[in-house]
This record gives C-alpha cells, sequence and structure tokens, in this order.
C-alpha cells in the first residue's frame, strides 16, 4: 500500500473548488490533485500516491541521513588518526 | 530523480551495512510491515546485505493480499451486472476469488476498468451517466484520503451514479494482533511510512511501551530501509522500545491534518475481516452515515455469498509473520503469479509474489547466491 | 514468427491481465498476447503441437530456409500483426511499426530485406484520411530502411468488430551462405550488448492512453534496424545472436535466448541505459523497464573480444548512440537472468508472468 513518489510541482490550479496540479517525475508529467497540501508552492516536492499528494517533501529532513552518514565517516576517520 | 536516486546509493548503502553490523550483537526477528518494504528488499538484495543473525519477516502490509474473499466475490458479483463500470486498482482484478478474477469477467464480456486513481472513477461516472459506475475501495491509511475525496467530489458533484465498495484495513490493529498471537516472533518493526504520512505516528507509541517493541517508520528506498533496521536494532541491543521516525522527510507526528479530517468525515471505523487472518476488531474503515448512500453494497442486493478458500494456501501465517512463503508446499509448483491460489502470491507487493519474481525460489543456485566473505565472518562473530 | 506476435498492448495489458495458466483458460484472454509466458503457452501447448516442424519450431524471429542446396545465399522470411491504440502516437504510427517490425525480424537473422507485403483489416468508419496517413508513413518507412512493398491486400469489417485497423506484414530478406545467428549459439563469457534505450516504445504509447495519460515528450523508438546490423555484421562476423526486444521487453528476450543456449545472463542494473522519463513513468507506476516494449533497440550476444570493438562501432551509428555493455553470459544458472542491484544485492530477473503490473495500491 506503499507506492508513494516523489514529483515536482510545475503547475496549480482549482477545479471545482479543489487545488489540483500538475508534478513533473524526471520529465513525466501527471496531474495530481494537491487538496491536501495546501501551502505547497511551485517547484517543492511531493509524495504522490494514486494520483493524490499525501505530503510536502521536508528537504532538511531528507539531508539527515546523509548528514549522519558522514558524521560516522568522520568519526572513523577520527579513529584511525587516534590509532 | 531527487528522492530516489540517493536514497539507492551503493557507497551510502555499504556505510549503513557496516553500522549496523557495529551494533549487532545478537539475533534479532525484525518485521517490515509494508509490502512496498518487502519488495524493496528483495528487489534490492537487502536481506543479502545483512549480517546473518538479522531474520527480516514479512508483514500483513499489502491491502490486495488481506481484502477478503467475501470482498472480493462481492466485488465480482456488482462487477457481474449489466448496468455497471466497475474501476478497480490493476492489482486487484487478478486476485481470485471463489470463482475466478476480474479479468474473467472482463473476457466474458463485463465492463471492467483499470484506474490509476479513484479520482478518475469520479470522472467515468460523471462521462457515463447512464451507467452506473462502482470504485473498489481498497487500501490501508495510505489510500483512505484519496479514496474519500473521490466520494467527497462525487457528493459535490451530485454525482447519483457513482458508488464504492469499500474493504479498507488499519495497521495499528494487525500490529497489535500479530504480538498478540501465542506464536509470535516479530521484536521489532519497520513501521509503515506512507501511512503515518498520512495519519502520524502517536498512534504507534502505545504499542511500542506496551508490548515493549521498537518501531521504527521507514521508507521505501534502500538507503530507507537500511537506516530504519539500523535504527531497530540499535533499540533492541540497548533494550529501548520507542517509536522513532526515520521517515522525516515525509511524516510529521501528527501526520497529515487535512487528509485526518477528510478521513474522519467520509469513513468509519469498523470490524474488519482480513484474508488469511481472519476478524480483526475495529481493523478497518466502512462509509460513515453521512455518505452511506454511495455504498455500493447498499445500491447492489450481494447478500447470500458463499466462499471457497483453497486450503493448501499459508498466506495468513505468512501474512502474520510466522512462516516465509518458500515454506509452503504450493510455492513456485501450484501456486505462481500465473496461477496464484493465495493472495500473497497475487498482489505485487504479496510477500509470494516478491519472492517468485524476484527468484528467491531459485536462489539454491550456487554460484550465484553465495554468501560474501564478509558476511559469513560477521555471522561467525556473533 | 510465432515468437514475436502482434503487439496489441492496451491499459489492461500494463495494468493488470490474467496470469492464469493457458491451460486453466477456455477462453483467449488479453495476457496471451502479452509476449510473456502465457505467449509462450499459447505457441507451446497449442501452435507448435500442430504446426510445428524443423524450421518454426527454432522460433527465431524469422525463419531462414533454403531453396536449393547449394545456393549462395538462403532465404530469410518473417510475418508480424500490428494492432496498437492509439493508431497514431507520440514518434509514429502503427504503418511505421508494421513496416519496421518485419524489417527488424528479418535484420535480427542478419538477413537483408528485401520485399514485404502487407494486409490490412479495416474497421468501417475508418476516415480515409487516417489510412492514407498511415499508408503515406508506410511508404516512407519502407524507402529508409531500404525494402519494396510488393504485395498487399485488404478487407473491412462491420464497424465494432475491429480496432480501426490491423494490419499484417510480411518480408523476405537474403542471409548469405555461412552466416547463422541463433538464440542457440551462445557461449559463457559471451557479452550481452544493448544498442540503446530501453522503454521508449512502451512509456510513449502509455503517455497517450486513455486512462493514464501523462504528458512528456517522451516518443516510440520505432526505426529500422536493418542498417544497423549490416554495420553490426560487417565490423564483427562472428556475433552470436541478435533479438529486438518487443513486447515483454528486454527480459523476455534474454529470457528466450537464455533457454535456447541453456546459458545464464548476469546483469548489470547501473549500466542498462534508461531515458530520465521511462525512469519516471516506471517509478510512479511500479512498472520494470525490463519488461517495457522497444522498437527500435536490439540485443546483441558477441564473444567478449569483439565486444569493445562492436560497441564503439554501434556508437558511431544512429541507431546505437547510447550502445553499451550491460551484462555477460555465464555457465552458472542456466536458463536464468540475474541482476545486480544498485545497492550491491542481486535478484533473479523473473520472465513476466501474464503482464507487468504496475504497483498502484
Amino acid at each position: 500500500m506503499c507506492l508513494g513518489i516523489p514529483g515536482r510541482v510545475v503547475e496549480t490550479w482549482r477545479d471545482q473548488n479543489i487545488l489540483m496540479g500538475k508534478v513533473d517525475f524526471n520529465g513525466v508529467v501527471k496531474r495530481v490533485c494537491l487538496e491536501h497540501v495546501p501551502e505547497v508552492t511551485l517547484g517543492e516536492y511531493v509524495i504522490v500516491h494514486v494520483g493524490f499528494a499525501l505530503e510536502r517533501v521536508d528537504e532538511e529532513e531528507a539531508r539527515k541521513v546523509f548528514e549522519f552518514l558522514d558524521s560516522m565517516e568522520q568519526l572513523d576517520e577520527l579513529k584511525v588518526e587516534e590509532a | 530523480m531527487k528522492f530516489l536516486d540517493e536514497y539507492r546509493d551503493e557507497v551510502a548503502a555499504r556505510k549503513l551495512v557496516t553500522a549496523i553490523e557495529g551494533v549487532v550483537t545478537r539475533p534479532w526477528t525484525i518485521m517490515e510491515v509494508c509490502g512496498g518494504q518487502t519488495h524493496t528488499i528483495v528487489k534490492y538484495g537487502i536481506d543479502e546485505l545483512l549480517p546473518k543473525s538479522i531474520e527480516l519477516v514479512h508483514g500483513p502490509g499489502c491491502p490486495v493480499c488481506v481484502t477478503s474473499l467475501e470482498a472480493i466475490d462481492r466485488a465480482h458479483a456488482v462487477a457481474s451486472r449489466a448496468e455497471v463500470i466497475f474501476c478497480s486498482f490493476g492489482d486487484m482484478l487478478r486476485v481470485p476469488g471463489s470463482h475466478g478474477d476480474l479479468l474473467q469477467l472482463k473476457s466474458h464480456g463485463s465492463d471492467v476498468r483499470v484506474v490509476y486513481s479513484p479520482l478518475d472513477a469520479v470522472t467515468i461516472a460523471a462521462a457515463n451517466p447512464d451507467k452506473e459506475v462502482v470504485f473498489f475501495a481498497i487500501g490501508f491509511e495510505t489510500t483512505a484520503p484519496p479514496n474519500a475525496m473521490a466520494v467527497w467530489m462525487a457528493a459535490q458533484r451530485g454525482l447519483r451514479n457513482f458508488s464504492v465498495l469499500v474493504s479498507h484495513v488499519l495497521v495499528p490493529p494487525a500490529m497489535t494482533a500479530i504480538l498478540e498471537a501465542p506464536d509470535n516472533r516479530v521484536q521489532a518493526f519497520l513501521g509503515p511510512g506512507h501511512v503515518c504520512t498520512v495519519v502520524g505516528f502517536e498512534e504507534y507509541e502505545p504499542i511500542a511501551r506496551h508490548y515493549h517493541v521498537p518501531i521504527v517508520i521507514t521508507g521505501f528506498e534502500p538507503i530507507d530501509m537500511l537506516e530504519g533496521l539500523y535504527r531497530a536494532i540499535r533499540q533492541l541491543e540497548e533494550g529501548r522500545a520507542e517509536v522513532e521516525n526515520a521517515y522525516s522527510r515525509a511524516v510529521r507526528r501528527d501526520g497529515n491534518p487535512a487528509s485526518r479530517a477528510l478521513m474522519a468525515d467520509v469513513f468509519e471505523v469498523c470490524d474488519r475481516k482480513w484474508r488469511g487472518v481472519g476478524s480483526i476488531p475495529k481493523s478497518g474503515l466502512k462509509l460513515s452515515a453521512a455518505y452511506a448512500h454511495f455504498d455500493a453494497e447498499r445500491r447492489f442486493s450481494v447478500d447470500g455469498i458463499d466462499t471457497l478458500e483453497p486450503a493448501v494456501c499459508i498466506s495468513g501465517q505468512i501474512l502474520r509473520g510466522v512462516r516465509k512463503p518458500h515454506e509452503c508446499a504450493a510455492f513456485a509448483t501450484a501456486c505462481t503469479p500465473h496461477t496464484p491460489i493465495g493472495a500473497t502470491m497475487v498482489s505485487a507487493e504479496g510477500a509470494c509474489a516478491a519472492y517468485y519474481a524476484y527468484g528467491r525460489h531459485l536462489q539454491s543456485s550456487p554460484v550465484t547466491f553465495q554468501k560474501e566473505g564478509h558476511r559469513e565472518e560477521a555471522a561467525n562473530a556473533v | 514468427m510465432l515468437s514475436e506476435p502482434s503487439a496489441r498492448l492496451t491499459v489492461a495489458d500494463f495494468l493488470g491481465t490474467c496470469p492464469a495458466p493457458f491451460a486453466h483458460h477456455d477462453r483467449v484472454l488479453l495476457g496471451h498476447g502479452s509476449g510473456g509466458r502465457l505467449s509462450a503457452d499459447l505457441i507451446h501447448r497449442l501452435f507448435l503441437p500442430i504446426l510445428g516442424n524443423e524450421t518454426l519450431s527454432r522460433l527465431e524471429d524469422q525463419a531462414t530456409c533454403s531453396l536449393a542446396p547449394h545456393a549462395d545465399v538462403r532465404i530469410a522470411f518473417t510475418t508480424d500483426s500490428f494492432v496498437v491504440r492509439p493508431i497514431f502516437f507520440p514518434g509514429g504510427d502503427i504503418g511505421k511499426l508494421a513496416v519496421h517490425g518485419t524489417v527488424n525480424d528479418l535484420a535480427m537473422g542478419g538477413a537483408t530485406p528485401l520485399f514485404i507485403s502487407a494486409a490490412f483489416i479495416l474497421e468501417e468508419g475508418l476516415t480515409i484520411d487516417d489510412l492514407r496517413r498511415i499508408v503515406q508513413s508506410m511508404r516512407e518507412a519502407c524507402d529508409s530502411a531500404g525494402v519494396v512493398l510488393v504485395a498487399g491486400d485488404t478487407k473491412v469489417v462491420d464497424r465494432g468488430k475491429g480496432d480501426q485497423i490491423f494490419i499484417t506484414t510480411s518480408g523476405i530478406g537474403i542471409v548469405p551462405r555461412g552466416r547463422t545467428l541463433s538464440a542457440a549459439a551462445c557461449r559463457p563469457g559471451d557479452q550481452i550488448i544493448l544498442s540503446g534505450t530501453i522503454g521508449d516504445h512502451g512509456i510513449a504509447i502509455m503517455s497517450v492512453r486513455e486512462g493514464l495519460d501523462f504528458e512528456t515528450t517522451l516518443e516510440s523508438d520505432t526505426a529500422s534496424l536493418a542498417d544497423l546490423t549490416r554495420v553490426m555484421l560487417g565490423c564483427c562476423p562472428d556475433i552470436r545472436c541478435m533479438r529486438d526486444p518487443t513486447r515483454g521487453g528486454v527480459s523476455s528476450a534474454l529470457h528466450e535466448i537464455a533457454a535456447a543456449s541453456h546459458v545464464g545472463m548476469t546483469l548489470t542494473e547501473a549500466a542498462i541505459p534508461v531515458r530520465a522519463e521511462v525512469r519516471g513513468a516506471c517509478e510512479l507506476l511500479g512498472l520494470d523497464p525490463l519488461y517495457v516494449a522497444n522498437e527500435g533497440k536490439l540485443i546483441a550476444i558477441v564473444p567478449a573480444a569483439a565486444a569493445p570493438g562492436l560497441v564503439d562501432t554501434m556508437k558511431a551509428h544512429p541507431r546505437g548512440i547510447d550502445a553499451a555493455v550491460v551484462g555477460e553470459v555465464t555457465a552458472h544458472h542456466p536458463g536464468m537472468v540475474v541482476m545486480r542491484s544498485r545497492v550491491g544485492g542481486e535478484r533473479v530477473v523473473t520472465m513476466l508472468a501474464g503482464e507487468q503490473l504496475p504497483r498502484i495500491c
């Protein structure tokens, strides 16, 4: 139940009072319902599931795992230096 | 693709595997709840990368698999009606009911259509006012907002020829049922990322506390999975049992408030029968009283259904993580994706189909799948 | 030939066609035309037992027959039906597809395509303008592929009894004596070469299909490969085998070769060229590009020593710019295709069961 793919919002409009938009997935653009991500701005990424945006992607949070991996590496380097 | 490619990076994956190897001191059994996570594990061979002492068991998180036989037979009864255009997600089309599947109905002339989105079914209803358009609304919490949105839109537009056959299920009661089972082996969960995107993870905190089981909300890419595993193993090793959010780029503590509000408006909680598992109290969603007139079960009388479940299938035990697909006598012999007996073989997200699709039944092949040396060492070190 | 039956693709093909076995069905399902296991069932359990003979049963893309025992050339012969919706799609139309499909089936056997025939089944009501456009497009495709359309036939069926237009093309080419490309000729250590990006045709068709439509600049890769194969064979006469991975995609083509040669195939995921848009669409729909159709790409299996030079030659040809070695033939796991994933794990690439199911839920 999990297929949610991040895509970039490239256009928004209201259709019969529902926020709709176009979302770009690597050059493939699909019409998506954005009603539940009302504060979304153009260029932002949203997670899309069955033509419906579930949530905006938090770019800052997205970096954390890589920061963690970098810190691990630095720790290793530190250990090597100590040794 | 941004937010996908970097989470499939081999170097980052190796670093996380090293981190996991650094914290593991004994065997642990961890369940990934979602079918999508199961897919990632087999598609990328993630279990092959892990220390041998870590066992991954596959959870019930495949909505197609757990949809009850009654619900499927009911769908077939509705789809067989001449006035009905029956719309469904693709995977549901080949799920065997008691008497064949939706594709066989289609080859006999029923108007069965695959839609990418439930909102497309509303469009079809608007374009076919002389037909009854029925959408098969299945899924976990993830799919509840789009399905609710379809019903809400149909109500707004006054579409009288649109209805939904609802068979929604909820994750936390299923996790509780797994933990309550006397034969439970699960010591930690990788929680369902996109389910929590919708509803948040506060509901999981009492489960973690009560059963003293770590729950790490996890995404669906290889790096997500490895991070989730790393965090779960750390908790296990340190004796902690908390809810951690390892998918924070898409999951907030309280989920998506707009989605939760719409779900609360359109749906209400009900008991639900899970295929292969049985009835679980308060584990499903049905239409709320205000939207009951969109219920296809009411609109078309489809009672008196006798179901026939094949005896050989152990999908119930597989869905609870008690057994693995290859432990089934029928797996990859009588039961394959083109001759599915059980639901877990039918859905692409089902554990059996995932094992089959990525050749787990063929992995006795000596050369290709021999374990690498460092894994042997890691196992010996334990 | 029977190994490449017609290319009818509908939404149901992509979004789930019945996986149930031929033996369990008293009716033809769409899945029987999928190019996967159901199609194979139909061929092996119905057609071959009745029609099979030494040539047909080889299941190559084309039959190669000698007219006289000592002639310098042999005849390559093939036939293929085309049913596609919509009939006009980004990058081509059913007419172009029908010419290229048959030309390519001949070219894969190392033949020089010479003549083709075309039989049209037209549905009452098809506009003459559309028909003219299609026929014009066939003319251009023949000219560019260097074949002459020398025979034809037309039938019209009642409205509702056809899908606008079905085209069957047959083709004849010549193969020099001594040139015997065969799916059964591959040996461990051989390299697997792909002539370019995969999945372009299947995704381009999907993009304009009712119910799935999405916007993209992607076009079908439909093209004649006859000139590319001519240049390739000129550079490397000992190519073992070539296949154009149409329906069922690269996976089906490799499975056929692996089975015929009793060898295994090992692919490297990161080496397989996939266009950004194809990746995007596949992610969105939960599809695997290895199963998506191509109409202007080929797979060549070649001895390892010849691979680098051949790839360079292909890259210099407009139809082979993105050519790459994507894997290797191995003695291990005969009949199986194995892929090394981007994160280092391995998995078996199974043959398509029915049709690929997008994981939309």
